[in-house]
């Protein structure tokens, strides 16, 4: 057996100092017909080498295709720096820091993960994760409800170009506490320069009504720029919260929500995963949050704060806990205990190493490789650019046939084309979200481009 | 020992920029550019990886240290499943792919809902919720979903005993519903009659944990199963102490209708410094139509994402993918490692080395809470006594430990014992580790007898001494500025 290290001696020893009469008798005060005898479902044990024989034949079965879909994850360079720690036992098998002392390596890397992501969003807290970006979202809206007292609608709009998995994400975790969502369309028009994103002037048949928080994302799900300083301004010109989503890399090169319009948006939130977290199939990823200091008492999840010990030195410690469940239990912020410490890790190690002008480079030649793309695909016939403004590293294809067939017959030629975007906006027709970050090669996009003509021929 | 901030080893211009792509960004509207850069630090690979690695240096962790913390199953965190789960191509993998170039992946997670059906019992699993927490919204919310679905619709009282998790009543908030909180009686069961009076027409359901967080099973589930569900309510299970009952009783055969595992404890993925973790959900029969989705489905031998399509009737999408997935496949190699017969030895060596401790510490002169009962994979120890005549508190004892070497146990949870320590030593643990706990308990003891101050200031051996909380709260200092 695996992992136990009883020897037969020990047991009998351990037995007799309890008095029991054998292990079983460890079980009796539960009722004996409730009492089980064999999980006969489950399979026999494997070895080490047999479970890894297993993993490898079914990893090589899924193969390493080029991946050009984003849609809220992305393949960018891991450092190898990064994991080779991350997994290091004194990070990798912690607990949560409640006993500060002993958890000292932990904390000071949340507090200067904190000062990071606040530095980053241009905002003055961060919290040390959620669990993902659709959860921090969410959050997010529950928190606006919170802080912005005066406002009794917990009314949120949303735009239709935020993500709209976040949204169904937001609307399953926020239901139960009423809040109501308000889907603020995008400019449809197809002559518009701004086409794809949302238009201030989308807003205004709230105007005049009581708005508790107004969400925008940059980029917006389409990859377009939006236009974040007028639609942060309605949202205080209104007496709404402002609430912004973004992609962590991008704000290497796009300005902070902290510098949107003329106050700076209130909460900011996201995913952390293109920060040193590998796709892995979904997850693990982390949420962060970060905020104005005048709403850290709102804030949902862990905070860290430097502090000082017995001896006047200083050290980190959990802080403002009378917010967290195992304090305030049914009245805390959130129900959230775990989060995502592991991944936030990472991210601190990766920002770290690639430093702002790293993130810099990485967020540029992912843009400069999407242009490529875009520019291969569209030149292949049937395929047309459906957005045309400013975007980050994505951009929206239009086919002429049905997108789920084509994206199966790219996976036959090793390319996973991109997301498919007919289910939830069905009014683009055949339209695919795509996207290169800098893993792209010109040669990807040249594979890709050749496997695309080839289906749409 | 201590490691200077990161922000304090940086100067312009010293990072590895030229390990980077170069590229300039285009197409940025002069009003949307950032002007000014982040304030990340400027280092060398080098000073990072140093600089991490002093950091983790300063933690203790189930990898260098017995780390007893009740409640939390700090169990051996087998190398094999992080390696495997690892793997390049599982990694690399896009959760937006096609279900045809993930059949290897997504038959994993398939086995995994299949074989965690069969170890609680329940009739249908869903993967994606990303923490305890999660899990026990997503039971919640399903139940709060049945009600409704039926026309239910006064039923948003949940029953939460006092001994409960701060996640079980924080999360019927979450939920909407209103928190009714019943008693345990002085032997650790609930009050079975507290239950009787506080169930209703208005009683969506009952949040048990069992064992619960006393470290004793509840003996009369059976009963407090038959009041609720005539009443008309559901049995939430809080899966946070499986690992005491795995292999030996099922939540769904106690008559549970929801569950949620915490896959970072009972199936030992790692708990990183506070997550990732994993909650997966279990179902019976009623609660299926309402399981968050997605889910992995099977039809003739292929693999497929179940959603709203295939549940209308799903309380919906938890995360933007599909949950934890590495932490999964972490769990999945775990439970294939430990095949039949090794699931049902966890819970056996848990609780003989719960029990034994416990056992040897009442021999030492340390008083169990509940010294009727036999021990569930964890116990409790009160020293009610020693802080009375000694001055020395549970807080305390936990701090000393630390200086010998072991990490604490939870103190002062569950908050209906006094001065408690929840010591939950896991089955893989030596008997010679818990001999060596004992001794330091006991050494403990004696200092605390002799000269109490000394246990008092206690820690004395490690980066800092006792943390001033009250000042970090009241003079907030959450990030750096030079």
């Amino acid at each position: 057996m695996p992992f136990i290290p009883h020897t037969e001696a020990d047991v009998a020893e351990m037995l007799a100092t309890i008095g029991a009469g054998s292990i079983d008798a460890l079980f009796d005060e539960i009722p004996a017909a409730l009492r089980i005898k064999s999980l006969a479902g489950i399979p026999d044990a494997l070895t080490e080498m047999q479970v890894g024989r297993l993993m490898q034949s079914r990893a090589q079965r899924d193969g390493r295709p080029i991946n050009f879909i984003g849609a809220g994850a992305y393949e960018h360079h891991i450092p190898a720096a990064v994991w080779a720690i991350v997994t290091r036992g004194e990070f990798y098998s912690a607990y949560t820091p409640y006993q500060a002392e002993a958890s000292q390596g932990t904390l000071q890397l949340l507090y200067e993960y904190q000062t990071m992501m606040a530095s980053l969003t241009g905002m003055e807290v961060s919290n040390a994760s959620l669990y993902d970006g659709a959860s921090a979202l969410a959050e997010a809206c529950l928190m606006a409800v919170r802080a912005h007292r005066k406002s009794k609608s917990a009314r949120i709009l949303v735009p239709a170009a935020v993500n709209p998995i976040y949204l169904e994400v937001a609307r399953a975790i926020a239901e139960g506490q009423n809040l109501n969502f308000e889907i603020i369309p995008y400019e449809p028009d197809l002559g518009s320069e701004h086409r794809g994103t949302t238009q201030p002037s989308s807003l205004d048949r709230f105007r005049g009504q009581d708005v508790t928080a107004v969400v925008v994302q940059q980029p917006n799900f389409f990859g377009l720029l939006e236009d974040v300083d007028a639609i942060t301004d309605w949202a205080h010109t209104n007496n709404a919260l402002a609430i912004a989503v973004v992609n962590p890399l991008s704000l290497a090169i796009l300005k902070p929500p902290g510098e949107w319009g003329a106050k700076g948006v209130d909460i900011v939130v996201g995913d952390g995963q293109p920060l040193g977290v590998p796709m892995s199939s979904g997850g693990p990823y982390f949420g962060f949050m970060t905020a104005r200091m005048e709403h850290v008492r709102q804030m949902p999840g862990r905070i860290i704060g430097r502090t000082l010990d017995l001896d006047g030195k200083p050290g980190f410690t959990l802080t403002l806990q009378a917010r967290e469940q195992h304090i305030r239990r049914s009245k805390a912020t959130s129900n959230i205990c775990t989060n995502q410490g592991l991944l936030v890790t990472a991210a601190t190690i990766h920002m770290s190493l690639l430093g702002a002008a790293g993130l810099e480079s990485v967020a540029a030649a992912s843009q400069a490789q999407t242009r490529k793309l875009v520019d291969a695909l569209t030149k292949i016939k049937g395929v047309k650019l459906v957005f045309s403004g400013p975007r980050f590293h994505e951009a929206v294809l239009q086919l002429d046939r049905n997108v789920a067939e084509v994206i199966e017959a790219l996976a036959k030629r090793n390319v996973i084309g991109g997301f498919d975007l007919t289910r939830r906006y069905p009014e683009l027709g055949n339209a695919l979200l795509v996207c290169a970050t800098e893993m792209r090669t010109d040669e990807d996009i040249a594979t890709y481009a050749a496997a695309l003509a080839e289906v749409m021929s | 020992m201590s490691e200077p901030l990161i922000f304090t080893q940086s100067r312009p211009g010293r990072s590895a920029v030229g390990q980077y792509p170069q590229a300039v960004a285009a197409d940025v509207p002069e009003h949307l550019r950032r002007r000014k850069r982040a304030a990340l630090p400027e280092v060398s690979e080098l000073q990072a990886v140093r600089h991490f690695t002093r950091l983790s240096q300063l933690n203790f962790s189930i990898d260098t240290h017995f780390y007893p913390l009740g409640s939390c199953t700090m169990k051996y965190n087998p190398r094999a499943c992080n390696a495997f789960a690892m793997l390049p191509e599982f990694l690399g993998r896009h959760p937006y792919g096609p279900s045809s170039a993930g059949q290897g992946f997504l038959e994993c997670m398939y086995e995994l809902q299949e074989m965690l059906k069969e170890v609680t019992g329940m009739k249908g699993v869903s993967l994606t919720p990303m923490a305890g927490a999660q899990g026990e919204f997503a039971g919640v919310a399903m139940i709060r979903a049945y009600h409704k679905a039926r026309g239910d619709l006064q039923r948003t009282e949940i029953i939460v005993p006092d001994a409960a998790h701060g996640t079980n009543p924080a999360t019927a908030t979450m939920c909407g519903c209103t928190v009714v909180e019943i008693p345990s009686l002085a032997n650790g069961d609930i009050d079975v009659e507290a239950l009787q009076q506080a169930v209703g027409p208005k009683t969506a359901g009952i949040m048990l944990t069992n064992p619960s967080t006393l470290g004793v099973f509840e003996r009369r589930i059976q009963e407090v199963a038959r009041i609720v569900h005539e009443a008309g309510g559901l049995l939430y299970y809080d899966g946070a102490n499986l690992n005491a009952i795995l292999g030996k009783v099922r939540p769904g055969d106690m008559g549970f209708d929801v569950i949620h595992m915490n896959l970072h404890k009972t199936f030992s993925t790692p708990h990183g410094g506070g997550g990732p973790g994993s909650g997966a959900v279990g179902v019976g029969q009623r609660l299926l139509p309402f399981m968050p989705i997605p889910l992995v489905g099977k039809e003739n031998g292929t693999f497929r994402w179940l959603d709203e399509r295939d549940l209308p009737q799903s309380i919906g999408r938890l995360s933007a993918f599909m949950g934890n997935a590495g932490v999964l496949l972490r769990a999945y190699v775990y439970m294939r490692m430990l095949g039949r017969d090794g699931m049902h030895r966890v819970a056996e060596f848990a609780a003989l080395n719960a029990n034994y401790l416990m056992a040897k510490l009442r021999k030492a002169g340390f008083d169990a809470a509940y010294p009727d009962r036999r021990a569930s994979h964890e116990f409790i120890i009160t020293v009610k006594r020693q802080a009375r005549d000694l001055g020395v508190n549970a807080m305390d004892f936990a701090k000393r430990l630390l200086d010998y070497g072991f990490h604490a146990p939870t103190t002062y949870f569950p908050l209906l014992v006094p001065e408690c320590l929840l010591i939950e030593p896991t089955e893989t643990e030596t008997k010679q580790d818990l001999d060596a706990f004992v001794d330091a308990l006991i050494c403990i003891l004696a200092e605390a007898e002799q000269d109490a101050a000394k246990v008092k200031g206690a820690p004395y051996t490690l980066p800092v001494r006792r943390l001033d909380d009250v000042r970090a709260a009241k003079q907030l200092d959450l990030t750096y500025r030079p």
